[in-house]
């Protein structure tokens, strides 16, 4: 491939030289292209899939349900396509097209994982979960205290002004609360609980000892404009894409930020296949992409390169970038590249219905839930014996259609377009321990239609996660016990790793180069100009909601990598 | 989500399947037959609307006939259906008439509106006995497919959402406790 680069002539090196490469267009690349741009670099923004231009590809999320061939449900051509997109919560008729096609691109399952993904411009920004959560010093230390996985390089203060500083951009409506474990933000005003939804809170409150609470859920829902985008219209159709803007993705506010600055150049169809490293420099010159319309292959050269190919697809480009320096794989002279692959544990709870407030009702459809945030093992008192770390709990309360089996005729029709009872039931997620097992690794033998090698993925949740998640059910109904509701019952769906859409961990931060793959900047520890800011940086998974961490995370290395390039460090 | 919930919620009533086979083997000399391929007739169509509109008829609101409800069952079935289902709901057109021929000595097509209404008030009640028995691995009674594909693809359809039930396509708010009274219609979304 050495030999590609020969025939490259100097003019056409010039056209593809840039001062700095964006790998990755989702939730933590829309950052990095938004935050380079705006410092000035030549910035060119590589996407492996189609374009998805803000308002005008959000397909048939205007139309009403019998607008929809199939009123929104999904078809058998879906579930044979996409056996594993079409399973996520957030796949129907209209953000299908969203999902990628899982027969077009392959990956090897050692254990049973759910790789859920969107192959576009936005990445999964535009079907993402919006919830936003900073992470404290309970996280950022516990590796260290309890000695799973490797200490993080940094702590709360060297993150909390960079949440300060993305949040108000990204428009995260929320409460001040006042929790050590759950810092506050910088927030537009909350949502509204509903009637069941303030009644449980209530009685939480009172009915442990333990300071536990149940708040209004963090999301990058706008309940006031940013700028131009928004406010949320609560029509809760957010992952078909969102006509309002009325909630955060790179289509609606990084890419066009970065656009307005002239500094952009945006390349879809673009997979990157390597990232060129230059023995001389010790530095990447840049990366070699495949065209995938033209299958032709293309060189681009920059100052520095930020990777955000989402956890599994960066592991994919490390691995696959070899060189006499690294052959196994750029930057992985420690041997962690690919390892400690994390997601969050969930899929397990509790439901229960009451019969209060038979005279209220709802208006609206809230894109937003309730949040419990941790409280386990966040001090001596609430240490738990048979596992370490924690979980919080997401879910609400609602008043849906009446369900009633049997009937046939004029008053059954009748009796059923009326309100039922509330319902209220909540959803655990709990962390994941870093463990170097559970790992991504290339599969030479099996190759995609690309003739790139495919990702043997091999992780599963372990004896911590199980006696936790033991827990995690349990105290859910002992929740709606104490909140009054009735016909409680619990739940365990047990999804695979994936399922939870939070892999991170593959190319983890650390202190140590023997260790780790990234220092406290982002900055690979061996390949100075290289910075990876997506879900793989991640040395520990809390058990947070990860976006609004990857994106100030994002933030803080665009911030030092722009400052080292000015004072000529790389 | 709330589509969703509601598909879940019309999931809820789906109860078991099968009639033991002695139940339909009279009968059957009608001139129409249903259901004999997954390219639906337009008497198929008919057929589904007029079992559908025994289901859901019109009362002060429009009924599941109106809602095309037949047209929308033959989409389902055909496109997003599993082949087993598939099956279960072809064979079912044909022994709900049969059990019509065998209940009221004519076909669905001829009966009165009240005899239609007897016969399924029967075939609701032996899909609900059937559902209680049934193991995960016995295919569905054939009726609670129809009767949960009329009642998604009523509420769901035009008339079902907007003059049955009550449905705003953009809220632009959100309010947690309004105040309700019985007979307000629930929201389709």
């Amino acid at each position: 491939m050495a030999g590609d680069t020969l025939n490259i002539n100097n003019k056409a090196a010039a056209n593809n030289t840039y001062d700095a490469i964006v790998v990755g267009s989702g939730i933590s690349g829309g950052w990095a292209a938004k935050e380079l741009c705006e410092k000035g670099l030549k910035t060119l923004v590589l996407e492996r899939g189609r374009m998805v231009e803000h308002v005008k590809d959000y397909s048939n999320t205007s139309k009403d349900p019998w607008e929809l061939t199939h009123h929104g449900g999904k078809t058998l051509a879906d579930k044979s396509n996409s056996p594993i997109q079409s399973k996520c919560y957030a796949y129907n008729e209209v953000s299908g097209h969203f999902f990628v096609n899982d027969k077009e691109n392959p990956y090897n399952q050692v254990k049973p994982f759910d790789w859920i993904r969107g192959y576009h411009v936005g990445g999964r920004s535009i079907m993402w979960g919006r919830q936003c959560y900073r992470w404290s010093d309970l996280d950022f230390e516990a590796n260290m205290k309890d000695g799973h996985g490797v200490d993080w390089p940094i702590r709360y203060k060297d993150i909390a002004p960079w949440y300060s500083y993305v949040e108000p951009f990204v428009g995260i409506s929320g409460s001040i609360e006042n929790l050590p474990q759950l810092p506050d933000g910088h927030f537009m005003p909350p949502m509204e609980m509903n009637c069941i939804e303030k009644q449980v809170a209530e009685r939480i409150k009172k009915g442990f000892a333990d300071g536990r609470t149940m708040i209004i859920g963090r999301t990058a829902n706008h309940t006031v404009k940013v700028g131009d985008r928004g406010p949320c219209q609560f029509r809760n159709k957010c992952h078909e894409g969102c006509p309002f803007a009325g909630y955060f993705s790179s289509n609606s506010a990084t890419l066009p930020a970065a656009m307005k600055t002239g500094n952009m150049t945006l390349r879809p169809f673009s997979i990157v296949q390597e990232v060129i490293y230059d023995k001389d420099t010790k530095k990447a010159k840049g990366v070699r992409i495949l065209d995938s319309e033209t299958m032709k292959t293309e060189e681009y050269y920059a100052k520095i390169v930020f990777i955000n190919a989402s956890t599994l697809g960066t592991t994919h480009i490390l691995l696959n970038s070899i060189s006499d320096a690294f052959p196994n794989g750029l930057g992985n002279s420690s041997g962690q590249v690919g390892h400690n692959l994390m997601d969050h544990h969930y899929g397990v709870g509790a439901t229960g219905e009451s019969d209060d407030f038979a005279d209220q009702y709802i208006f609206g459809r809230r894109a937003n839930g309730v949040y419990i945030p941790r409280f386990r093992n966040i001090n001596e008192a609430t240490k738990q014996k048979d596992y370490v770390r924690g979980f919080g709990y997401q879910g609400g309360g609602s008043r849906g259609r009446i369900s009633i089996e049997e009937g046939i005729g004029g008053q059954y029709k009748d009796d059923l377009t009326e309100p039922g009872k509330w319902g209220f039931g909540i959803g655990s997620w709990g962390e994941h321990l870093p463990y170097f097992e559970n790992k991504a690794t290339l599969n030479k033998d099996k190759k995609d239609k690309y003739g790139l090698p495919t990702l043997d993925i091999d992780c599963e949740f372990k004896e911590n996660e199980k006696a936790m998640r033991k827990d995690m059910m349990n105290s859910a109904a002992e929740m709606l016990e104490k909140a009054g509701l009735k016909n409680i019952s619990t739940y365990d769906s047990n999804p695979a790793p994936g399922f939870c859409i939070h892999e991170m961990g593959t190319a983890r931060m650390g202190r140590d180069p023997k260790t780790s793959v990234l220092n406290g900047n982002n900055q690979m520890h061996e390949v100075a100009n290289v910075f990876i800011t997506d879900g793989s940086c991640m040395a520990s998974s809390a058990c947070q909601n990860p976006s609004v961490t990857y994106m100030a995370l994002t933030a803080r290395a665009c911030d030092f990598a722009v400052n080292e390039l000015k004072k000529g460090n790389i | 989500m709330n589509r969703r919930d509601a598909l879940s919620r019309v999931a809820l009533l789906v109860g078991g399947s099968v009639i033991g086979a002695e139940a339909f083997l009279s009968g059957c000399k009608t001139a129409t037959k249903y259901g004999e391929s997954l390219n639906f007739t337009p008497e198929d169509i008919a057929y589904l609307n007029e079992v559908a509109e025994t289901i859901l008829p019109a009362t002060d609101t429009p009924g599941a006939k109106e809602a095309k409800v037949g047209e929308f069952m033959t989409v389902i079935v055909k496109d997003c259906y599993e082949e087993k289902d598939q099956k279960t709901f072809l064979e079912g057109m044909k022994k709900l008439d049969e059990a019509s021929t065998k209940k009221n000595g004519k076909s669905f097509m001829e009966s009165t509106p009240q005899q239609r209404h007897d016969l399924l008030v029967d075939l609701d009640k032996e899909a609900k006995d059937y559902g209680k028995t049934k193991k995960p691995e016995d295919p569905n009674h054939y009726f609670s497919l129809i009767k949960q594909l009329t009642l998604w693809g009523y509420f769901t359809s035009e008339p079902g959402a907007t003059k049955a039930l009550r449905y705003v396509a953009v809220p632009g708010r959100y309010e947690g406790c309004i105040p309700y009274k019985k007979g307000d219609k629930a929201w389709a979304t």
